[in-house]
């Protein structure tokens, strides 16, 4: 017996858990708005504004379908919250997309070679998230 | 001659139609000569085109934040760029905050100063500094007023939709 379409929560169907995704930026406009663009998709959405606080966060809730962090951010930068990511055995599977308002090919290149998905220049477009639909964490 | 009396009510009441129509009309004049006068760029169409109904307030209160985040940012380099001894790299890390939330928050003329600014502090240069210092609050303020006047505007289309609603 098939589970009844339509819900009552914020998108996803009955019965299909809504895909979560993790915002880290230190910008309260930047994670305004990512958070926005992130909704309006459909995903669920937890913006923080520190790696430290997002690392708290994965420590309760690990089971993110992905990270979008700003990668110039006080204290940890989103290139070491991707590191730490990366390096732990119960997070490493989460993809980890870096965003910056600097075109800096070498920032890019470490960041994609230390295992990002993806990285986004800012300000990020509904074509930068409709693009990352298909690279959630199942 | 006087317009007819049916015409002058709905123009004096303040949710007539016409008056709504006005309002409407008067926003959308000041949002098309901010994109002329370069004030706002294609970002804040974007901003505009992610309010929905499930988030009717979301450009007032980005516009919100991006306001709070830019006064306090005024407010740190002036402080930095008046001492003696200017703190280039503190300067620009500022500069760098304020280019990213005018950037995403579509308000151009403040990112260009923003742009300008970081090459002064690149160039450990503090009258250029505090030239550009002046152009960025110059370029701010003149947007803030429109904003504050924008989402005045805003909020009287609101409460008058919601009046109709009720």
């Amino acid at each position: 017996m098939s589970s009844p379409r339509g819900g009552d929560k914020e998108g996803g169907r009955d019965g299909e858990r809504q895909i979560h995704v993790l915002a880290v930026d230190d910008s309260s406009v930047d994670r305004a708005v990512i958070a926005k663009l992130l909704r309006s998709s459909k995903y669920r959405v937890t913006a923080v504004d520190s790696a430290k606080k997002a690392l708290e966060l994965l420590g309760t809730e690990p089971n993110v379908n992905m990270i979008i962090t700003d990668y110039s951010m006080p204290e940890m930068t989103g290139y070491e919250l991707l590191k730490r990511v990366k390096e732990s055995p119960t997070l490493r599977e989460i993809p980890v997309v870096i965003m910056s308002s600097e075109n800096d090919p070498d920032k890019i290149n470490r960041c994609l070679e230390e295992g990002a998905e993806d990285f986004l220049l800012k300000p990020v477009r509904p074509s930068d998230v409709s693009r990352l639909c298909g690279r959630m964490r199942s | 001659m006087p317009p007819p009396l049916c015409s002058r009510v709905l123009l004096s009441h303040p949710f007539s139609p016409m008056s709504l129509m006005a309002l409407r009309e008067q926003l959308n004049m000041l949002v098309n000569s901010m994109y002329i006068e370069g004030l706002l760029d294609q970002q804040f169409q974007q901003l505009q085109m992610l309010q929905d109904a499930s988030s009717p307030g979301f450009v007032a209160e980005v516009i919100t934040l991006f306001c709070e985040d830019a006064e306090r940012i005024l407010t740190e380099l002036t402080k930095l760029v008046d001492q003696a001894v200017v703190e280039f790299q503190k300067v620009d890390a500022y500069v760098h905050q304020l280019k990213g939330s005018s950037s995403s928050v579509g308000a151009q003329n403040v990112k260009l100063a923003c742009i300008q600014f970081r090459q002064f502090c690149e160039e450990n240069n503090k009258d250029g500094c505090l030239n550009a210092l002046n152009v960025v609050k110059h370029h701010y303020y003149l947007l803030r007023n429109k904003f504050d006047t924008m989402l005045q505007l805003e909020q009287r289309i609101q409460a008058y939709d919601s009046k109709q609603q009720n």
